[in-house]
């Protein structure tokens, strides 16, 4: 007959104290529409949005590349929660729809059963607020994560004053809070182009634009807007350095790449913007098991897509920007090619993963991180070609034994990047390399904040170090002896060690 | 040796095991190459707590004698640290550890009983609920995924292969030996072979009438974002199992484990669950100082059980150059004792420093077919109303 394993997860899940016929994750224009429709359509809904981050997370790039450049106005959240409130009309038409809305309240994870695992009662999504994490059920999960910024890397990029093109529209949108006053812009995009223009708008100098091509890529309209208000667009040039003092950047030095023979182009500012792509937010996607493709003109990773709307898992949907961004026909080849020439004026010693202080020349050596010391003689003949000879480049082989894209801000600034430069390293095409897996929390969240407070009895009476097997543990001299059911009515299944 | 692109022994399985073996039988100079369906180390080789203290072993002493010594041996990192800390937060938590701490002086190692004030010098993390420990010393931990890429390093620096992404698809026996291996890049002629193939060996031996009976779960864990350097970094106790990696970061697993079906090509997935909220929550307890940490990452791994739980490290009487090993979810601290057993076993037939018998395929004899349904160790029955249940709905009705 069939017997019952006490330590297995079968029945150890609670079914979720909260749920809603229709969850959506970010209220964004997006997100926030699907949400009123579903309320309007009868549907029990919730809508939950990160937004106003806690600052602490601002500090760490958490979710956009803030760069250190958040006002000290962050750390008031009755303002923020104002501000946030204020800058989205949408927000008050979902309340008025009948739609619960939850500010400063993340999704951390999202959990269906699927392939190696069958132990939940039904599908929830994991929420959090700066106090408490919970499970929420769901039968229709509607992801509006939006996208993140592009990082790259150039020597001085770890320093306050380096960020993204997003979380910039943010501080100045929907924080009111940005702490720059004279920027410089790298890309000159649609996103590059536009973000000059907001920035212009809300009174903030824009120093020049930098295209690493020989000729602005976003739409002649917006070129022609900002040539108007006097912005120069320095084309066929790359960022080599940004000098800085303790505030962080001061200038950012420029180098030719059609000239090698010309003299550098130094630039007096406080901030150096990256609008030269966004990363489609899939990481709940990933972690919900839902099919990720590589598609170049879309952002890179992005869902796999069923209809405009679907993916691969039945209850699930994407809306915005985290189905995929349009890139254009140009897709990964602009990043790479802005990539191809930071590497090229810039310097192997350039920190790459800056939350674990990895080099480019340690990451494209597959060195092992610094605390242990010098590297042996057989780990100095290691390196990427070395590696790439015992099989395909994997990222995340080589996060683990560099730790690049290990650290604390989960590789919201290094990931992409060392993606481009495994490709141009390796000469492998940027879709051959597989997506380095996201893993829940998709949000840095303390363990008191994660802690299930509320955990059943059915999760405390099974807990076990390992797998309960008390048989496992019997020191092996003493099996077959009488000494066996001691140690069984000792130690249970436990061994702990 | 059958076919030009074969070794003198063949190893199936790039995990901790299979790559020790290697190593050791590379160190004897023999000629070996190891098979693995994807990469070095990418199932529970490089993805579990790390410990190295294992008193119930056969491999102990010899786990003991070599884990100092590894990181000169391979040339490479393990991040080895020798000794561990085990914190109680009630009676019966101390009760045990204390029990187990009994049975390590036995073995002739030292163990210390520690109090309240104690644990809180030796484990600046630890809180007040701690009401005492024991502190090991001997044992220790290591960086999983950094000591199966040492191993396979060592192995090529000793002129050994690693053929990755080669999955095998049959193993050849003729006249009443196996002769080679086919795989998805081509057949690999051999003198001896090793299978250490974790969760799917079963299903490898099983055309060749080997019976080796596994059942596979998964199992999860969570690392935080990097702590002050504790001086012990092997601390665990309150259900965990876990340690402070040399670069700070908590990683810590331990609860329930979800059993479930592989086949012949390994999971199909291996999705952490909300578990890590439970597992949050007991590390918090555990180390209430650290409780403001932020977790970075969770992540699952799959191993595979016997019946009770025990290795099997056999060479088989037929075919007879054979040698077949599980160690049954507890493989990556005894793996430099293992590799050198089963080097022992391939080369000459017996393992030179410690006694295997009872660790011998035949205690299963007579194991009913459905042993696993008998244990509560089958995969659960997809819950109603669950994601791959739920019939399609229509998508929002609503524009970008």
């Amino acid at each position: 007959m069939a017997g019952v394993d006490a330590c297995s997860i079968a029945g150890k899940f609670q079914t979720p104290k909260q749920r809603f016929e229709v969850v959506v994750v970010g209220a964004g224009p997006a997100g926030a529409q699907a949400a009123i429709d579903a309320a309007r359509d009868g549907k029990h809904v919730l809508l939950v949005d990160e937004n106003p981050v806690a600052a602490g997370l601002i500090g760490l790039d958490v979710p956009l590349y803030y760069g250190g450049r958040a006002t000290a106005a962050v750390q008031n959240r009755g303002r923020m929660l104002e501000q946030v409130f204020g800058a989205n009309p949408l927000l008050e038409q979902a309340f008025e729809a009948g739609v619960e809305v939850l500010l400063g309240t993340c999704a951390w994870g999202a959990f269906v059963n699927g392939p190696g695992l069958n132990a939940l009662p039904e599908p929830v999504v994991g929420l959090a607020d700066e106090e408490k994490s919970w499970l929420c059920g769901f039968e229709r999960l509607i992801l509006a994560t939006g996208a993140r910024d592009l990082a790259l890397s150039f020597a001085g990029w770890d320093q306050p004053g380096v960020m993204g093109a997003n979380a910039l529209h943010a501080l100045l949108t929907r924080y009111e809070a940005f702490a720059g006053r004279r920027i410089v812009v790298l890309g000159s995009g649609a996103l590059a182009l536009s973000t000059a223009l907001l920035a212009l708008d809300q009174g903030i100098e824009v120093a020049a634009i930098v295209e690493v091509r020989d000729h602005a890529q976003g739409p002649a309209e917006l070129v022609a807007r900002v040539e108007a208000a006097g912005v120069p667009i320095l084309t066929s040039h790359v960022a080599s350095k940004a000098r800085g003092g303790a505030d962080g950047v001061e200038t950012v030095v420029l180098v030719s790449t059609s000239d090698p023979a010309s003299a550098p182009v130094e630039i007096a500012c406080d901030t150096i913007c990256q609008a030269i792509g966004l990363i489609p937010a899939v990481e709940l996607l990933d972690v919900l098991g839902a099919k990720l493709t590589f598609d170049g003109a879309r952002g890179g990773h992005v869902p796999a897509l069923l209809g405009e709307t679907g993916t691969s898992l039945p209850n699930v949907f994407v809306l915005g920007d985290c189905a995929g961004v349009a890139v254009g026909a140009a897709g990964a080849d602009y990043a790479l090619d802005w990539m191809r020439a930071l590497m090229a004026a810039g310097d192997p010693s350039t920190i790459v993963c800056q939350c674990e202080e990895v080099t480019q020349a340690a990451l494209l050596g597959v060195k092992h991180p610094a605390y242990l010391g010098p590297v042996s003689e057989g780990m100095a003949r290691r390196d990427l070609g070395a590696l790439s000879t015992d099989g395909p480049i994997n990222q995340d082989q080589i996060k683990r034994l560099t730790r690049a894209c290990m650290g604390t801000c989960q590789a919201r600034r290094c990931r992409e990047q060392v993606a481009l430069m495994l490709s141009l390293s390796t000469q492998t095409p940027l879709s051959a390399i597989p997506l380095m897996g996201y893993r829940a929390p998709v949000r840095p969240l303390p363990l008191n904040v994660l802690a299930d407070a509320e955990e059943g009895l059915e999760m405390s009476a099974g807990w076990d170090v390992w797998f309960g097997i008390p048989s496992q543990w019997i020191p092996y001299q003493d099996i077959g002896t009488d000494r066996e059911a001691r140690h069984v009515a000792a130690l249970g299944g436990n061994m702990h060690l | 040796m059958s076919g030009t692109n074969g070794a003198s022994v063949v190893v199936i399985g790039g995990g901790v095991t299979g790559l020790s073996a290697a190593w050791w039988l590379a160190r004897s100079g023999v000629s070996v190459l190891v098979l693995d369906k994807g990469i070095v180390g990418w199932e529970a080789s490089g993805r579990n707590g790390g410990g190295a203290s294992h008193y119930h072993s056969p491999l102990f002493h010899e786990e003991q004698r070599l884990w100092p010594q590894m990181d000169g041996l391979l040339g490479y990192s393990t991040e080895y640290r020798r000794e561990r800390i085990i914190v109680a937060l009630t009676p019966e938590q101390l009760a045990h550890y204390q029990y187990v701490a009994s049975m390590h002086r036995e073995f002739g190692y030292r163990v210390d009983d520690l109090d309240a004030r104690q644990v809180r010098e030796a484990v600046p993390l630890a809180g007040d609920n701690a009401i005492g420990g024991i502190h090991v010393f001997f044992g220790g931990h290591a960086n999983p995924q950094r000591t199966v890429q040492a191993y396979a390093w060592a192995l090529q620096d000793l002129g050994g292969r690693i053929v990755q992404h080669a999955a095998v698809t049959g193993i050849k026996v003729e006249g009443g030996r196996a002769t080679a291996v086919s795989t998805t890049r081509g057949e690999f002629g051999l003198d001896s072979l090793v299978v250490a193939a974790g969760p799917q060996s079963g299903m490898l031996l099983a055309p060749l009438g080997v019976d080796l009976p596994l059942a596979p779960a998964r199992a999860e864990m969570i690392v935080t974002e990097p702590a002050p350097l504790m001086a012990i970094g092997g601390v665990d106790g309150n259900g965990l199992y876990g340690r402070q990696t040399l670069r700070g970061n908590l990683a810590y697993g331990g609860g329930p484990h979800e059993w479930i079906d592989v086949d012949e090509t390994g999971p199909k997935a291996r999705p952490s669950t909300p578990l890590l909220r439970n597992l949050s929550r007991r590390v918090a307890e555990l180390l209430p100082k650290a409780a403001h940490l932020r977790v970075i990452r969770s992540w699952a791994g799959v191993v595979e059980n016997t019946p009770d739980g025990r290795p099997v490290i056999e060479r088989l009487a037929s075919p007879e150059n054979v040698t077949i090993t599980t160690m049954s979810g507890v493989g990556f601290g005894l793996s430099p004792a293992s590799g050198h057993a089963i080097r022992d076993l391939v080369l000459d037939g017996a393992c030179s420093f410690a006694d295997l018998e009872k660790l011998s395929l035949k205690r299963f004899a007579g194991l009913p077919a459905d042993w696993r349904r008998e244990r509560g160790w089958e995969p659960a029955v997809m819950q109603a109303g669950a994601a791959e249940t739920t019939v399609p709905v229509a998508g929002p009705n609503v524009a970008e």
